[in-house]
């Protein structure tokens, strides 16, 4: 890289970037390529494959309650984003997810009064486990691995200890349709689940996050962050929030599943790597610097719909973890060619555009001029 | 480490060594450096320290209880402990050195314990063959992850879950509880021992342990083995083979895992296909090797920190059994412990880096990075 750009005739200088060129469907098709896009495409092939076996579940009733249904996980998955692409890891999540529905199952209760509290006082918690994961990483330079290891053993063990390990506490149901009720009577969808709403809101919010300053800082530091750190960036600020932002996001996780599965210390086991693999499905690169968060949602959804085939085959649902493990290996088999690729400079087509002249002005490229 | 840091300065201050006071004030900060690098430990010895420090009291705790935590009985306890999660900790030590990661060891143990346990059948004329094909097959396991890692480039971490996900399908699918029966001579090994305190399965530890440590000081393979762990590139720029060490790694890992669940296997019995899983070896593993000074990003560690992290672990697992203390608390003391202990060898593994590498700390809380990043 470093050497395309101090070479005198770098032919993209002066030029918008190689990704910004072209028309709308071959940025599209470019994008496709990438491991970041191949996951949509094989959420198309997996969708399709699905409906083939059971066409009912292609109606927009029964789509929509997909949706609803993976909506956690998806949610999950994209709280994981922010720290993988950072370049850490979060293994806290679903140790955050069972205190959070422990807590809203024992602190709820029947007191439809204490619902707005319990939200507050969970985000709070969520943004507590966040700032020490964050900071324990960032300022005390213990390997986030190690860190998120330590808050989920501590926090499943204390949860786990609090209630016994068995079933306790029933929020009030006004609580729970979050995440298991909707709007009734829409015209095409018959039902638009409230947690289908909840991921749009929060797809649309990380999305707009990562188009942010601090998205931009965020990828940058996860590339390498000595060189974020020299170019300004305050390194453990950015790292630390997106521990935060994966710990809120594992609580609005839980908030939705409370309405699914109930409250159980163990609701949120193995939520971690699950989510780990649905980020890896799509395409986001472990060690930072790489990926897309609407991949991750799709890498979800994608992992989900998986299950859904094998559900609908009649596959066993003890092979489902033997599944999971082929596919995860293959997709980051598969991006690791891909990504390799995509950093080469695009040789075949440089020689077919005029290349600008070498001498020529050129504004804004050359960030140390201006 | 100490002679490098002393030798650093030398050629920095040469070329400016024109005045006196400079050179002066070099030597004077070095001499000023170097007793406090001669009081800053080792750290594996300050691993062994907190051991000590940790020994002392539970002693003191289980005393408190009325017990005596040097008791014969509970000594060998505290080995047999730190026998099975040591052997695995050893193989974790070895993958993590060399850069990768091994997720994969729960099921290992689980898979070591049904397919020995199938094996034999009760009997003790198979236990030879039940052995050699449970390590065989551990080894084809761990073979299969170090080819992923090393040729196919597949992250360790997602190489090694990836792998470990397909044996618990398999486990799952073809073992629903108890499966098979130990020969009667595994069964008494794991009931032998010298004297009644140290066990046989302690003994086969610090045999791995002394074997492997040998491996990483005196063959080309360990040397490899820091040096792909360090800087992959770099390793292979300079003409090293970077699979090969890669993937005897990963072999070695698995046959010690499996080594690990014929050791569960001597004091079960049975083949338990979940007895890998509930036992939590892999993240408790990678704990104890990061606890043992061993750098998670590979390149720097040794075996003998691990096995004093395992101690740590063992030791606290005891006092909390005297203790009775809940079992789900177990888990919070054991997070704690983890973090406290990692953050305050972290920190140091940074302080004590070579001069060169110190330089560039930019994730430190500056306080000026604000107006810097204004002004940029």
């Amino acid at each position: 890289m470093s050497t395309a750009t101090s070479s005198p005739e770098t032919p993209t200088a002066g030029r918008t970037l190689p990704l910004t060129e072209g028309s709308l469907v071959q940025r599209l098709v470019r994008g496709a390529i990438t491991p970041g896009g191949a996951v949509f495409i094989l959420l198309a092939i997996l969708f399709i494959a699905v409906v083939w076996v059971n066409p009912s579940f292609g109606e927009p009733p029964q789509l929509i309650r997909f949706i609803g249904r993976t909506a956690p996980i998806a949610i999950a998955a994209m709280g994981q984003y922010y720290v993988i692409v950072s370049g850490e890891f979060d293994l806290s999540m679903g140790a955050v997810i069972a205190t959070q529905v422990v807590i809203a199952g024992n602190y709820i209760g029947e007191d439809e009064g204490r619902v707005l509290p319990a939200i507050a006082l969970m985000l709070l918690i969520g943004v507590v486990v966040g700032l020490v994961n964050g900071l324990g990483t960032t300022i005390l330079r213990v390997p986030s691995f190690i860190v998120t290891l330590g808050t989920m053993l501590a926090l499943g063990g204390l949860v786990k200890y609090l209630t016994g390990g068995a079933a306790t506490g029933n929020p009030v149901d006004t609580f729970r349709e979050i995440g298991r009720g909707g709007i009734e009577d829409v015209p095409v969808l018959d039902v638009l689940p409230y947690s289908v709403i909840i991921l749009l809101a929060v797809t649309a919010g990380s999305v707009w996050l990562m188009r942010s300053p601090f998205g931009r800082t965020l990828i940058a530091t996860g590339d390498n962050p000595d060189a974020a750190g020299l170019a300004g960036a305050k390194v453990w600020w950015v790292k630390t929030r997106a521990f935060i932002l994966s710990a809120l996001s594992a609580t609005i996780a839980g908030i939705l599943l409370v309405g699914y599965a109930g409250v159980h210390p163990s609701v949120g086991a193995g939520y971690e790597f699950q989510a780990i693999t649905a980020v890896v499905l799509g395409g986001v690169v472990l060690g930072g610097g790489r990926g897309w968060v609407l991949s991750a949602a799709a890498g979800a959804f994608a992992l989900e719909l998986l299950f859904s085939f094998l559900n609908f085959q009649e596959v066993e649902s003890t092979w489902r973890n033997s599944v999971q493990g082929v596919i995860i290996i293959l997709a980051v088999a598969a991006s690791a060619r891909a990504w390799s690729l995509g950093r080469r400079p695009p040789s075949r087509s440089t020689p077919v555009t005029p290349a600008p002249s070498p001498t020529s002005a050129r504004p804004g490229t050359e960030t140390g001029e201006n | 480490m100490s002679a490098t840091t002393d030798r650093t300065p030398d050629p920095a201050s040469t070329p400016e060594a024109a005045t006196g006071t400079e050179s002066r004030e070099s030597v004077r900060r070095r001499r000023a450096a170097r007793p406090r690098g001669a009081k800053q430990l080792d750290s594996t010895a300050l691993i062994y320290l907190v051991l000590l420090g940790v020994v002392v009291v539970s002693a003191v705790l289980t005393a408190v209880e009325g017990r005596n935590f040097f008791s014969q009985g509970n000594v060998w306890a505290v080995l047999t402990a730190m026998s099975v999660l040591g052997l695995i900790s050893i193989g974790q030590t070895l993958v993590i050195l060399v850069g990768s990661l091994d997720l994969s060891v729960p099921y290992v143990v689980s898979l070591a314990t049904v397919i020995a346990a199938g094996g034999m059948k009760g009997l003790d004329s198979n236990l030879s063959a039940a052995v050699f094909n449970t390590l065989v097959l551990c080894a084809v396991v761990g073979l299969a992850m170090g080819v992923l890692v090393s040729v196919f480039d597949v992250h360790g971490f997602i190489a090694s879950l990836g792998v470990g996900l397909i044996v618990s399908g398999y486990l799952a699918t073809n073992y629903q509880g108890s499966h098979g029966d130990a020969s009667p001579a595994l069964e008494l090994l794991g009931r032998s021992g010298i004297a009644g305190v140290i066990p046989t399965a302690f003994i086969i530890l610090l045999v791995a342990a002394v074997l492997v440590t040998l491996l990483l000081r005196y063959t080309r393979l360990g040397h490899h083995l820091y040096a792909i762990g360090g800087n992959r590139e770099v390793a292979r720029m300079s003409g090293v083979r970077t699979a090969v060490p890669v993937i005897a790694a990963h072999v070695m890992c698995s046959l010690l895992a499996g080594l690990a669940g014929l050791l569960l296997l001597s004091r079960t019995g049975v083949g338990l296909p979940t007895i890998g899983s509930q036992g939590r070896y892999d993240l408790l593993s990678i704990a104890a090797v990061v606890l043992g000074g061993t750098l998670l990003a590979g390149g720097k560690g040794s075996v003998v920190g691990t096995i004093g992290g395992v101690a740590i672990f063992a030791v606290i697992d005891n006092v909390m059994g005297v203790m009775q203390v809940n079992p789900f608390l177990k888990d919070f003391v054991r997070g704690l412990v983890i973090v406290l202990a990692v953050a305050v060898y972290a920190r140091r593994s940074v302080v004590r880096r070579p001069p060169r590498f110190a330089g560039n700390r930019p994730s430190l809380p500056i306080p000026g990075s604000t107006t810097k990043e204004e002004t940029a």
